[in-house]
């Protein structure tokens, strides 16, 4: 199946605008969406199993469902942090189709309750935070945002927050700390966002991705939905591939497309007719796999089991003539940059990593560097409060263990 | 840089507290405000911030060293922040880092003697599909190479 259903107008001139965008149908989810009961649209997101886009993979009806009914404000938060390395599909969707997203904001809103919306964006998108601030000034003037939107009493604000250049705030509970004006610092869950979340209320964090396809699923229903993808893991999925690829780019693909096709087929293969070493299949913090390995189908329980995972279905391609020291030392260097410091194990274990790569990557490795990075890797993983920590921990034992002898090699 | 009135900028930051439940929520966005006006988070603007949102200063304080775009320093007139990251490094990025060390006699974190340009490496900028990127002030350039980047480099004032 070639056919786009999120990305399929992407290429339409100016549809950031609204006017071209109702053009295509635009807002018509929403209308739709105002007319039903708030549990029917949550009940149909949940048949139609969408799966988070963000990383973790979460069933987004589930989450909502989460969410306690009471009487009290309750918050959306859209994750536009995108700092996964390899991930720049939310850069995509929000730069060609922001009310798109908007759309998807006011159906997932209503779903739940929420009258104010949040959207965290990563600070160096700030001409994508402005196109977003357009396109809610255009909705506003609309009445497709703010109050008695179409008619149905129902009343929405969206706000766009910039943050300011930290890989944490990527992670929900830091998002929140981030948004509340504090240092990116995770929470210990439980309790849950979806109970104790935004301002200590009630809160729904979703990514982008997952939230634009919101309008999708209630234009086109649930069945539909799931046999675009699979029954458990439904839809389509914008892959991103980059590296040493032909034709580096975002590939809107059914979930559960096999990896390899995906990047023979539609990505062109390895870049200057090279061979394959090793493909990352879902952001820098998914484990690496070998080329027999990749004849995976790209949903969430496949890749896991290939003892990987599919994350933010960032795709990286490495090719032969790529060293792996250089791939570890790049892994290294950013968990130990980006670990914010709250947990020990994080904190020490990936600078600490970063010191012994970097001092390898100077020709200076000692007998034992590889073993101990190993060892350092296996006592963050799992002891952390957040996932950062095995985020760093799993590609990097990963690496150690599929290329331990080019690692070794590299040591005097 | 021009100093914009402390008048004018407390009204700014009022408004973008205004969005927010809690008035503290806007530290980000005053700091990323006072970041444009005066070209970097001054102890002035670190204090102003504070006061203006009613938190103690070190609230702010914590904020400003946590977060990487934020700058203690004066930032030249063009940010140059080029993609460390591994799609990047892969298509080349330090072979463009090495250019600009170069043309420009500085270090990443330095800032040329005349104030026009400052140098940053940066962790992944979510545009591996056009690598290898570097960011300028607020634009993207991507499928850069040592030509385009000397173009880019000759446009800049």
């Amino acid at each position: 199946m070639d056919e786009k259903v999120l990305s399929r107008d992407f290429e339409v001139s100016h549809l950031y605008q609204i006017d071209t965008y109702l053009q295509r149908g635009g807002y018509e989810a929403a209308r739709q969406a105002l007319r039903m009961k708030p549990e029917e649209i949550v009940e149909e997101v949940k048949k139609a199993s969408l799966r988070g886009r963000g990383g973790a993979g979460f069933p987004a009806g589930m989450k909502w469902s989460f969410v306690p009914k009471v009487d009290k404000p309750k918050y959306l938060c859209v994750n536009a942090d995108e700092g996964e390395p390899g991930t720049f599909k939310d850069r995509f969707i929000m730069s060609h189709n922001p009310h798109l997203l908007l759309e998807g904001i006011t159906i997932t809103s209503y779903a739940v309750g929420i009258n104010l919306a949040f959207i965290y964006i990563r600070g160096e998108y700030e001409r994508i935070a402005q196109r977003l601030e357009a396109a809610i000034s255009e909705a506003r003037e609309k009445g497709f945002l703010g109050k008695n939107i179409f008619g149905s009493g129902f009343n929405l604000e969206v706000v766009v927050h910039r943050g300011a250049g930290a890989y944490i705030c990527g992670e929900e509970t830091a998002l929140l700390e981030s948004l509340e004006g504090k240092r990116g610092h995770p929470r210990l869950k439980p309790p849950f966002p979806a109970a104790v979340g935004l301002f200590q209320m009630p809160t729904v964090i979703n990514n982008v991705e997952t939230i634009s396809t919101v309008p999708l699923i209630i234009k086109n229903g649930a069945s539909w939905f799931t046999s675009l993808g699979l029954p458990k893991d439904g839809g389509t999925r914008l892959f991103g591939v980059s590296g040493m690829v032909e034709r580096p780019g975002i590939y809107e693909l059914p979930v559960g497309t096999p990896l390899r096709k995906i990047i023979f087929e539609y990505a062109g293969g390895v870049k200057n007719g090279r061979k394959l070493k090793g493909v990352i299949p879902g952001g820098m913090s998914a484990p690496i796999l070998l080329p027999e390995e990749i004849d995976v189908p790209m949903d969430c329980e496949s890749v896991a089991k290939a003892g990987s995972m599919l994350g933010s279905g960032a795709i990286i391609v490495l090719d032969d003539q790529t060293p792996i020291l250089e791939v570890l030392r790049l892994v290294a260097k950013f968990y130990s940059h980006e670990s914010c410091g709250q947990c020990t194990p994080c904190r020490i274990g990936t600078s600490w990593i970063n010191k012994i790569v970097r001092r390898m990557a100077r020709g200076e490795g000692r007998k034992g560097d590889v073993d101990e990075i190993e060892r350092l890797a296996s006592q963050i993983k799992g002891r952390t409060l957040c996932p950062l920590g095995d985020a760093a921990a799993m590609p990097i034992l990963a690496i150690v263990q599929k290329f331990r002898e080019e690692l070794e090699a590299a040591l005097r | 840089m021009s100093m914009p009135s402390w008048e004018t900028l407390r009204q700014e930051v009022e408004s973008l507290a205004a969005r927010y439940p809690k008035k503290e929520a806007a530290i980000l966005p005053a700091l990323h405000l006072v970041q444009r006006k005066l070209g970097y988070i001054s102890p002035e603007g670190e204090k102003f911030v504070a006061q203006v949102l009613g938190v103690r200063p070190v609230r702010v304080r914590e904020v400003v060293t946590f977060y990487t775009m934020f700058s203690q320093k004066p930032l030249g007139k063009y940010h140059l922040q080029v993609c460390s990251n591994l799609s990047c490094t892969l298509n080349g990025s330090q072979t463009l880092l090495d250019y600009l060390r170069e043309k420009l006699g500085i270090e990443p974190g330095e800032t040329t003697p005349d104030g026009r340009i400052t140098l940053s490496t940066v962790e992944c900028l979510g545009a591996c599909d056009q690598a290898p990127c570097l960011m300028v002030n607020d634009d993207l350039y991507g499928r850069l190479d040592k030509p385009k980047l000397e173009a880019l480099l000759a446009s800049l004032e």
